[in-house]
């Protein structure tokens, strides 16, 4: 096995509101009522598990890490010799009276923490980011680094809607040992969501697409040897958008909801693309870039829209996770026949035959929606899937 | 006697006590309500009406003998026969490895517990390429037409462009599936040939090309038999209007022709049935398709490619499938069409014969079968009466002859040589109008002199 | 002396393993395999040699890098690595669902080796093949009953050739009404077989996949809902690969059949149905038969197989040409059809497996055919029983149904609580002699497994390969590692899948191989 650079972040606050009931980790507050009840943090244990299956590996990778309980501990315990990061950029300095969330100085850790980490292990070339958190710490990376490096999330928060983590901390430890190991692990962009913290706190669920990661997915160790070549996700994606290019009426605009296969789209055209927001395109230009339902609806004063979407926050929602620009206003304003629908196959058959949810905030509209749809996976490749209302 | 319910040997639980032991481990009280979910109106009513079953191999081996001894083999009856389908020596032991049970029961296990059909898939895409000086060869597909048509659709989706090029004079069933399967994506145009020479008319050929034309298509020998001398020049032109050059051969004709890369050629595909497969009445072809080693072709194959990796353990050959997830970004992705139960079984076959033959061998046959047919062409062309139309072009092993000349038609002349207990050649008049009345003949390596000379002086006292 | 230990379960399989080089290396210069006529002093005085004297654009002038290896070398190199293959003949081989890989009767291989077939050309006088034209009529004669369709092309090369084919007729079909243009859509079902999508976009059709109900059936609803007037057709595999039968599928065929389309059935999964229930009366317009599949002919490590597509009168003068015919008094190939979509392939068919299939049926008559279905289902239901009885495996859909002549089995739940795969519990499965395959791309079910025990195995084969299951079922719970490192047993371990994708390193041949690694 040729040599290897791992970086590994643990956030310690994650998950330690959940054991207690409360929801997430990410304000201070919440963090200091959870520590007073006693709550232990996960996100260390759940490193740790990964990190064993990586420990047979260890002469061949060098682990780089940010000091004491972001990463070094936890190393240190499972056996590792871990390079620790110089700590300068880091905002928690001396020792807190309390017994987590302490480095090598401040109070907490804080989300700084994790963007400098992340960002220093960029620069410093290691080969794949490992990261123990939730929803929040992924945020916090995607923000520092991107969505064009190798990370790979270990389970560790109350709240896991992202795409980026890995089901266990065992598969996540497996995956990266594979990935490091070049056993045919391929890298795919997956979707950062977070829920709105406080509109969760008052019991509404509000999430945003923050943006994407870089993951590796598990590849067959041996392949199906009775169908025809499966294209690659690239290429399905590019028979999507070619699809798409050749629906799109000339003197149409259309609405282009966030997402991966959506920016597809956009490039074919040569266009540039809003990753986690929504453009307005037309088959050879870009209208008006990271709207807001506002300007959709003013633009739709002026001439009728067509809407590209594709689901987005990996739990099959249409509507409702990510792109709430694209508002009931706007959606009953566009006609039927020019809605197209685009999505992966095998992100299709993930939802293992739950159907396609909606979540537009309007009751009624939810329901005008449901029933059987077309959806585009491929070039000229179409699927009649199930959408019912998710509200 | 007759047993009332009979125990078949094909089917071990049909033993009554077995039977009636699983259908109660299954909570059944009869096979019937294993159908259960079948709605009554779609139950077939009643018994199928078939012959009478014959239960014992002594009754089956006399039935279909009966039937079969009907036929009239090429082993008993000398032959000329040709235009696609060819009799060649097939050694021994290429019948003793396809018959193995291990290779004609197995299918589709994986490089582990299959790991010989791997290895000699393997070996026969290595030995081809070295007939062809090519880097990549497809495990087998269908048959050659088959391997021409998607040879072209490869071309047009590596170009990008609708059109493909084509001689008037290849096979008409060849052209009908090509031009079927190539519908409704890609267009055909016809290049004619030079009346004299039987070849590829390059003064047309240069005014049908365009930036819409994806591919020159050619067959080298032509289907009427002819090498085709201007190689070089039709891939030079192919190439210069940003066109595949693609090329239909019959690999046993590569131990003495010159490997088409050589002569600038891009893809090059054909039929494999003369590598050491029977005739079986037309049943015995496989298709293969060739290419160098380069990624944008290597991802346009529709067909699985087998390669060779090490494994865990120092020096074991390991396989597996190249480029399994095809991931090329041709624009108009129309489907990489699709893989299936096609001629691995001819695959293994035809590398046996190439190792059985060797380099020497492979030269010998090529050498032996132009030998062959340039006696008979010039032996046949001092008949009066009759011509061979195109004697002044090198052939491989197939030639026309016209008999316009003695006023008898095709038809007759072959219905007279059947009469002489020999099957004649392949009638062109109705495929090719143009040719008037002709017979593609077709001669073998394993045709003696005295062969040839029977058919030539057959054919003397025919247009006599 | 005491008795030996008897066979413990279950068994201590090794696959035979010759370490054998690839034949290059095997290569002896000057050593030939097998030698050629001679050719004669007088042909060789007339002529010259016509090879050596063509001119340097078409002369080779160096010989094939070929390997030298005299007869008996060829042969143990092929007998070696036909040792270390796995086929019906020598394991159970219940594991490659919707293969149907059930026993391909000896006594057909060697019908089909006389002269009488194997030496005939497909080009001889009607007069002299009699006998073939004979049984390819017979056999089209017996397919046409045991489908209700009213003629059959044998021509087709196998299953996705039969499908290409009727889609071919499908098109011709509406073509010949006007509506070529108009209906541009086939639809078919996520657990149909992928070729219908694959082969249906090659000829130019947009493709509608409908995903299944909660219960697993091919969703009516959705139908309804894809059904238009660009309709051209329905493609369907009744049972499909779940091997649940679709108890609706003559409604499937009126829906299609009032937007104007027509219907091909799938029939590579007949072998649960022949003789209970047939194409025409669900009302199908088309269908194919795998001969590989259902009627035994041996599957040739990939092929040849043999199609069948069988059509309804209206699409008769559609089909492939020639047709067999019969004039009362003789045979004959008849190529006068104006209307045909051509040819499918060269000449008429993969004759050798025709023979074979007809021999197989007239062995078995109806009552065999019968109890051919019958006992594969019960196998199927038999082995599905105890296949659930396993921990980590469950069977989705159709809960408390049977399943006709296959189950697509889930590993989901032990997954979920090992973290071993399903790809990997195949790989396992080969350490015991055994294989199994898990479904098409996409995989709906996930971590599949597709089991389709046919007739041709006996209780105790399937209790064995159950034995097996249940045994790397333990292993996953309390030794995953023996899974994950997997194969053991094999003739090679396991392999490094990095040079496959790489285009710097990947080798399709030894040329390339010996040039990408610089190996002498």
């Amino acid at each position: 096995m040729e040599h290897k650079r791992l970086g590994l972040i643990v956030n310690p606050i994650a998950g330690i509101g959940g054991r207690v009931g409360l929801k997430g980790s990410d304000s201070l507050d919440i963090q200091q009522r959870a520590r007073m009840l006693g709550a232990v943090p996960l996100a260390g244990e759940r490193a740790a598990s990964a990190l064993e299956l990586l420990l047979p590996l260890s002469e061949n990778i060098e682990l780089l890490v940010p000091p004491k309980e972001m990463g070094e501990t936890v190393a240190r315990s499972c056996g590792f010799n871990p390079q620790v990061i110089r700590t300068s950029g880091l905002t928690y300095k001396s020792l807190a009276p309390f017994p987590i969330g302490r480095g090598e100085g401040g109070d907490e850790t804080t989300p700084e923490d994790t963007r400098y980490s992340a960002r220093t292990m960029q620069e410093a070339g290691v080969d794949l980011i490992l990261f123990s958190g939730g929803d929040g710490t992924a945020r916090d990376i995607y923000t520092a680094i991107g969505n064009n490096f190798p990370v790979l999330g270990i389970p560790a928060g109350v709240k896991i809607q992202s795409a980026v983590f890995a089901t266990t901390p065992r598969s996540a430890g497996e995956l990266a040992a594979e990935f490091l190991q070049g056993k045919g692990v391929r890298l795919q962009e997956a979707e950062v969501v977070d829920l709105d913290e406080d509109a969760y706190r008052l019991g509404q669920i509000v999430t945003r697409l923050y943006g994407y990661l870089k993951i590796p997915y598990r590849r067959e160790v041996i392949q199906n040897q009775k169908i025809p070549s499966p294209a690659s996700s690239a290429v399905q994606m590019q028979g999507i958008a070619t699809d798409v290019i050749e629906q799109m009426k000339p003197d149409l605009a259309y609405i282009l909801g966030p997402g991966t296969t959506t920016r597809t789209v956009a490039e074919q055209i040569g266009l540039p693309k809003t990753l986690v927001g929504v453009d307005i395109i037309t088959h050879n230009e870009l209208l008006a870039a990271d709207v807001g339902e506002r300007q959709i609806l003013e633009m739709l004063e002026r001439r009728p829209l067509g809407l590209i979407i594709t689901p987005t926050g990996g739990q099959g929602f249409l509507f409702g996770r990510g792109n709430q620009q694209i508002s009931p206003d706007v959606i009953r304003r566009v006609r039927d026949e020019n809605i197209l629908v685009i999505c992966l196959a095998s992100k299709i058959a993930a939802l293992l035959g739950r159907p396609l949810l909606v979540d537009t905030g309007d009751y009624e509209l939810d329901h005008l929606l449901a029933g059987y749809i077309k959806v585009i996976t491929g070039y000229h490749e179409r699927i009649i899937y199930r959408l019912i209302s998710g509200s | 006697m007759n047993t009332k319910i009979p125990v078949y040997p094909y089917i071990p639980n049909s033993v009554p006590d077995v039977k009636a032991e699983m259908l109660r481990t299954v909570g059944a009280l009869s096979m019937d309500e294993l159908y259960a979910d079948i709605p009554a109106n779609l139950r077939f009513k009643g018994k199928l009406n078939l012959p009478d079953r014959l239960i014992s191999e002594a009754e089956l081996i006399r039935h279909v003998d009966g039937l079969l001894n009907k036929n009239r083999s090429t082993r008993e009856t000398l032959s000329f026969l040709g235009a696609g389908c060819y009799q060649h020596q097939v050694p021994a032991v290429c019948d003793e490895i396809n018959s193995r049970g291990e290779f004609l029961t197995a299918y589709a296990g994986d490089p582990y517990e299959d790991h010989g059909r791997f290895q000699a898939l393997f070996e026969y895409e290595s030995m081809m390429a070295e007939l062809l000086n090519m880097d990549v060869v497809n495990v087998p597909n269908y048959d050659g037409f088959q391997a021409s048509a998607t040879a072209l659709r490869m071309a047009a989706r590596i170009t990008g462009r609708p059109i493909v090029l084509v001689p008037v004079n290849i096979c008409a069933d060849k052209l009908s599936k090509v031009k079927e399967y190539l519908e409704p994506d890609i267009a055909i145009e016809r290049i004619p040939f030079n009346p004299k020479s039987g070849l590829l008319d390059l003064t047309v050929l240069k005014t049908l090309l365009s930036e819409q034309i994806a591919a020159v298509y050619f067959e080298n020998p032509s289907y009427l038999g002819l090498l085709e001398t201007q190689a070089d020049k039709i891939s030079a032109l192919a190439h210069n209007a940003g066109a595949l050059s693609v090329v239909s051969v019959d690999p046993l004709s590569l131990g003495v022709i010159r490997p088409p890369v050589e002569y600038g050629v891009d893809i090059v595909c054909g039929d494999i049935q003369t590598l050491g497969v029977h005739m079986q009445y037309g049943g015995g072809n496989g298709g293969f398709i060739a290419s160098n080693d380069d990624v944008k072709t290597v991802m346009e194959f529709p067909s699985r490619l087998f390669g060779v990796a090490p494994t865990i353990v120092e020096g074991e050959y390991g396989f597996g499938d190249v480029a399994y997830e095809r991931t090329s970004f041709a624009l108009r992705e129309q489907g990489k069409e699709w893989v299936g139960t096609a001629a691995a079984l001819w695959g293994i076959t035809a590398g046996v014969y190439l190792a059985l033959m060797g380099p020497q061998g492979m030269v010998e046959i090529g050498e032996s079968i132009m030998q062959r047919c340039r006696y008979a062409m010039k032996k046949i062309a001092a008949i009066p009466n009759l011509k061979v139309t195109y004697n002044n072009t090198p052939h491989f092993n197939e030639f026309v002859v016209n008999f316009d000349k003695g006023g008898k038609t095709a038809v007759e002349v072959n219905q007279a040589l059947l009469d002489r207990d020999i099957f004649g050649g392949k009638d062109l008049s109705d495929e090719f109008p143009a040719l008037g009345q002709s017979i593609l003949f077709c001669i073998s390596e394993i045709h003696s002199q005295a062969d040839i000379d029977r058919l030539v002086s057959s054919l003397k006292e025919v247009v006599k | 002396m005491k008795p030996i230990s008897p066979k413990p379960s279950p068994r201590r399989y090794h696959q035979a393993s010759w370490d054998e080089p690839v034949i290059f290396e095997l290569s002896q210069p000057g050593q030939r395999g097998v030698l050629l006529p001679p050719v004669e002093t007088g042909i060789e005085q007339e002529v010259g040699n016509p090879a050596q004297m063509l001119t340097d654009q078409l002369r080779r002038t160096v010989p094939p890098a070929l390997p030298e290896l005299s007869q008996i070398h060829v042969l143990r190199h092929y007998d070696r690595i036909s040792q270390e293959n796995l086929g019906v003949d020598l394991n159970i081989d219940i594991g490659q669902g919707t293969c149907t890989m059930k026993y391909s009767p000896k006594i057909n291989d060697q019908l089909a080796h006389t002269h009488k077939l194997t030496e005939l050309h497909p080009l001889q006088d009607f007069s002299t093949v009699q006998g073939i034209l004979e049984v390819m009529y017979r056999l089209e004669g017996m397919l046409k009953e045991i489908s209700g369709m009213d003629r059959f092309s044998l021509q087709p090369g196998a299953g996705g050739s039969a499908i290409y084919a009727n889609i071919c007729m499908m098109r011709a079909h509406h073509a010949s009404r006007g509506e070529g243009k108009q209906r541009d859509e086939v639809i078919t079902t996520i657990f149909s077989h992928p070729s219908n999508a694959a082969a249906a976009k090659v000829a130019g059709y947009k493709v509608i996949t409908l995903y299944p109900d909660s219960e697993g059936y091919p969703d009516l609803e959705a139908l309804k809902a894809a059904v238009s007037e660009r309709t051209a057709g329905l493609l369907i595999t009744n049972p499909e690969d779940t091997g649940i039968f679709n108890p609706k599928i003559a409604e499937f065929t009126r829906i299609v059949h009032e937007a104007g389309g027509i219907c091909s059935y799938d029939q590579a999964n007949a072998n649960g149905i022949l003789g209970i229930t047939r194409a025409r009366e669900a009302g199908f317009d088309l269908c194919h038969f795998n001969l590989h599949k259902t009627f035994s002919t041996p599957h040739g490590c990939g092929g040849p197989g043999a199609g069948a597509s069988g059509v309804t009168e209206k699409l008769i003068p559609f089909l492939p040409v020639p047709t067999t015919e019969f004039d009362g008094q003789k045979y004959y190939l008849d190529y006068n059809r104006p209307k045909s979509i051509g040819k499918i392939r060269p000449f008429y068919g993969v004759t050798a497996n025709i023979l074979r299939s007809y021999a197989w049926i007239m062995s078995l008559g109806a009552d065999g055919l019968r109890e051919v279905a019958e006992i594969a289902v019960l196998n199927n239901n038999y082995l599905l029983k105890k296949v659930l009885e396993i921990r980590g495996v469950s069977a989705p859909y159709a809960k408390g149904k049977r399943r006709v002549e296959q189950v697509r089995y889930s590993w989901e739940q032990l997954t979920q609580e090992t973290g071993v795969h399903s790809e990997e519990i195949e790989i396992r499965v080969t350490d015991f002699g055994m294989h199994y395959w898990t479904s098409h791309h996409p995989f709906v079910v996930p971590e599949p497994m597709t089991l389709e025990p046919t007739e041709s195995y006996s209780k105790a084969d399937l209790d064995e390969y159950v034995a097996v299951l249940n045994q790397i079922s333990a292993e996953a719970y309390t030794n995953p590692e023996i899974i994950k490192t997997a194969p053991h047993n094999c003739t090679v371990h396991q392999t490094q899948q990095e040079p496959f994708d790489n285009p710097d390193e990947w080798a399709v041949t030894w040329r390339a191989y010996r040039r990408k690694t610089g190996k002498k």
